[in-house]
């Protein structure tokens, strides 16, 4: 039973769903907003066991590497404290004790030991999901956490928004390397890429159309650049959709049927 | 003693009849002018015709109203013909106003306003059952003597009687319905056949042909291996996919005594990603190697969860990473990561502007169905061999309407088009 159970669901809310598509009456009109706010209570309820799980595993890494590790939370903490002090929020010496702590934690656990866990992040993950908790419900003088001004608030501007940036900026090297590797001519395919990248680049640039002032305006870079996107690389794309819904169906009706069900631990 | 009443006198009487007039003159002045400077009620009363020097615009006329198709009930569609004055005559209409009655005599309250130039509305408030009347009302926008502007409105005739009311189909979507059936059809026979031996043939896939050997590299080297389930939640089918084949790897991991890493981004995948891991190890005689803290969650934050899974490539140095879900732009971030510590790396993905990236990084690939047909390939199972050609079928029918639209276009019909659009 406790393979048929989940199987008998699947079937019984997938063959819904589809029947619900193409019937606009009650009660089947609502039955797709139905599911998706339960969807949505559950995914809310479900986001403690992922903050926990994080929260469990962290402090085990910290338990493992003994009392530094407590002394650097105790630091931490009292930096926290520090932070939260009346007259302490005026400009961004906060935010300054805050990385530096997370400097020193750095310098100090590399200066003891290469080999070890990375038991310096687990610290700083407990302490900032403290901090955050606490910006969030206890500091906000009684106003909305998201307001300007409020210590949860500094931590997003200050704190959060730079740190993403800087990830999705990494992004530009990354495409820069890869693209050297993609585009390096070692065969046919390979110096064809290169070529359609070579001048769809060029052509999205005002480089590409000075360059070929002199030809009739259909024949320039940009109108090529534009010929390859539209045309050779749309025809691609559509492929590759046509597949994927072709695929999704396949997949959606396996699993509706209880033909796939290795998620449920395979064949048997 | 008698006092005589007192006599007005015929000055006091012509005063009091010329004050008289002149406060009866004050009050109709005053009243004119309230008239004319009070814009009509349009959210609770019928706009009413006001006489104006300029001429108010031509009617709409020809209003039509009928039950909106393919709904769940509670809306009427109207369509008019434009006034006379819109886009042409006088030039002088403002907006439609659609105003709704009970009775073709009214009242008729107004339930949505259009621009010129329409000539359609789709009433969304109505009640199932109930009949009702609709008017198109034109206003026109004039200015006062005194320099503020009024609307001046031109009511249409009634329309015929409407019911609004919910239908049992929705005709859009008859396509839709033919294909659905004509594919489950063709999956459900080559199931069919597969079940009853019947010989398939399916083409090698090299990124899963791969993973026998990307899993025995990790694990001859003593290193980890990743699987990044997308960052997507349980409701997107690619991450179904992606958890799908983690039960496949899991088992293989289990079998070769490998070491498995799954971090996550949602909360509803660690749940469903680590009862898979934990079968897939039962299903291997392994219960005992499963760990359920392989499977833990990072953040919901995309960079975050990018960045945290970046760090533990370059700690850990895993011997063979998957990437298989849905994903974003952080999948060149950890490709690109992944591919600098030397790990083999198979991806598939689904989001077609990711899969460039993919390739660019990756030793191999699963292009968009690919991923969906994997967990089918491995298992080879017939009949899960059996739904991936009958979707084949699937795909031989759309290359042959390809290629009919092709030629129909080249000789300018593309009325065959339109049989593919879904409402």
């Amino acid at each position: 039973m406790k393979r048929e159970i989940p199987l008998i669901i699947t079937a019984l809310i997938g063959i819904v769903f589809i029947i619900q598509f193409f019937i606009p009456h009650e009660p089947f009109h609502s039955l797709s907003d139905i599911f998706s706010d339960w969807f949505s209570i559950i995914q809310a309820c479900a986001i403690w066991l992922g903050a926990l799980n994080l929260v469990k595993l962290s402090l085990d890494k910290i338990g493992k590497q003994g009392m530094i590790a407590v002394g650097s939370a105790v630091s931490l903490a009292l930096l926290v404290a520090i932070f939260y002090a009346p007259g302490f929020l005026a400009g961004r010496l906060p935010l300054i004790l805050f990385l530096l702590a997370f400097m020193l934690m750095f310098a100090g656990q590399y200066s003891r030991s290469r080999v070890k866990e990375d038991w310096f992040l687990s610290v700083s993950t407990v302490v900032s999901f403290v901090i955050i908790i606490i910006a969030g419900f206890a500091f906000s003088n009684g106003r909305q956490f998201l307001e300007p001004g409020t210590r949860f608030d500094y931590l997003y501007q200050y704190v959060y928004s730079p740190l993403s940036a800087t990830m999705f900026a990494m992004l530009a090297f990354f495409v820069a390397s890869a693209s050297y590797r993609a585009f390096r001519a070692r065969n046919k395919e390979a110096t064809m890429l290169l070529l359609a990248a070579f001048f769809v680049m060029l052509g999205r640039v005002p480089l590409g159309d000075w360059l070929t002032s002199f030809m009739p305006e259909g024949a320039r870079l940009s109108s090529l650049a534009d010929w390859v996107m539209n045309f050779p690389n749309a025809a691609g794309q559509r492929a590759i959709m046509i597949g994927i819904a072709l695929g999704v169906v396949s997949t959606s009706l396996r699993i509706i049927l209880g033909i796939e069900r290795s998620h449920l631990g395979g064949e048997s | 003693m008698i006092i005589p009443a007192a006599r007005p006198s015929p000055r006091l009487a012509s005063a009091c009849l010329t004050g008289l007039t002149v406060f009866l003159i004050l009050i109709a002045l005053s009243a004119t002018s309230a008239l004319a400077q009070e814009p009509p009620d349009t959210a609770n009363q019928a706009p009413s015709i006001t006489i104006a020097q300029t001429p108010p615009p031509s009617p709409a006329t020809d209003v039509q109203a009928y039950d909106n198709p393919n709904d769940a009930g509670g809306a009427v569609h109207i369509e008019w013909t434009k006034s006379a004055d819109d886009g042409g005559g006088l030039e002088n209409v403002a907006q439609y106003a659609i105003l709704r009655g009970t009775s073709p005599s009214g009242p008729f309250d107004t339930v949505g306003t259009n621009t010129p130039g329409t000539t359609e509305f789709t009433d969304g408030g109505t009640e199932d059952g109930v009949t009702y009347y609709y008017i198109v009302s034109t206003g026109s926008t004039v200015a006062s003597p005194d320099g503020t502007t009024r609307t001046v409105w031109t009511q249409s005739e009634p329309s015929e009687p409407v019911q609004s009311s919910a239908q049992w189909f929705h005709t859009g979507r008859i396509n839709s319905l033919l294909a659905v059936i004509l594919l489950t059809t063709s999956i459900l026979l080559f199931i069919n056949r597969a079940k009853t031996g019947g010989k398939l043939f399916i083409r090698k896939i090299a990124g899963l042909e791969a993973i026998d050997e990307a899993v025995g590299r990790a694990t001859e080297m003593g290193r980890k291996i990743f699987f990044i389930p997308g960052i997507e939640d349980m409701n997107n089918v690619q991450t179904i996919a992606g958890v799908t084949l983690l039960g496949r790897v899991s088992k293989m991991a289990a079998q070769y005594e490998a070491q498995i890493d799954v971090p996550v981004r949602r909360s509803l995948v660690m749940v469903a990603a680590r009862e898979t891991m934990k079968e897939a190890y039962l299903d291997a005689g392994r219960p005992d190697a499963f760990n359920e803290d392989t499977v833990h969650y990072l953040t919901d934050d995309q960079f975050g969860y990018a960045a945290g899974v970046d760090g533990m490539f370059v700690r850990q140095k895993p011997a063979t990473v998957f990437y298989m879900g849905a994903f974003y732009a952080e999948s060149l971030i950890m490709a690109e990561t992944g591919n600098s510590i030397g790990a083999i790396q198979i991806a598939g993905t689904a989001m077609p502007a990711q899969l460039p990236f993919f390739v660019a990084a990756c030793d191999f690939t699963l292009i968009g169905e690919e991923l969906f047909a994997a967990s089918a390939y491995l298992s080879k199972e017939p009949r899960q061999l059996g739904s991936l050609k009958g979707q084949d079928v699937g795909k031989f029918f759309i290359l042959i309407f390809a290629i009919l639209g092709i030629i129909l276009a080249t000789f300018e019909v593309y009325d065959l088009s339109t049989w593919f659009i879904v409402q």
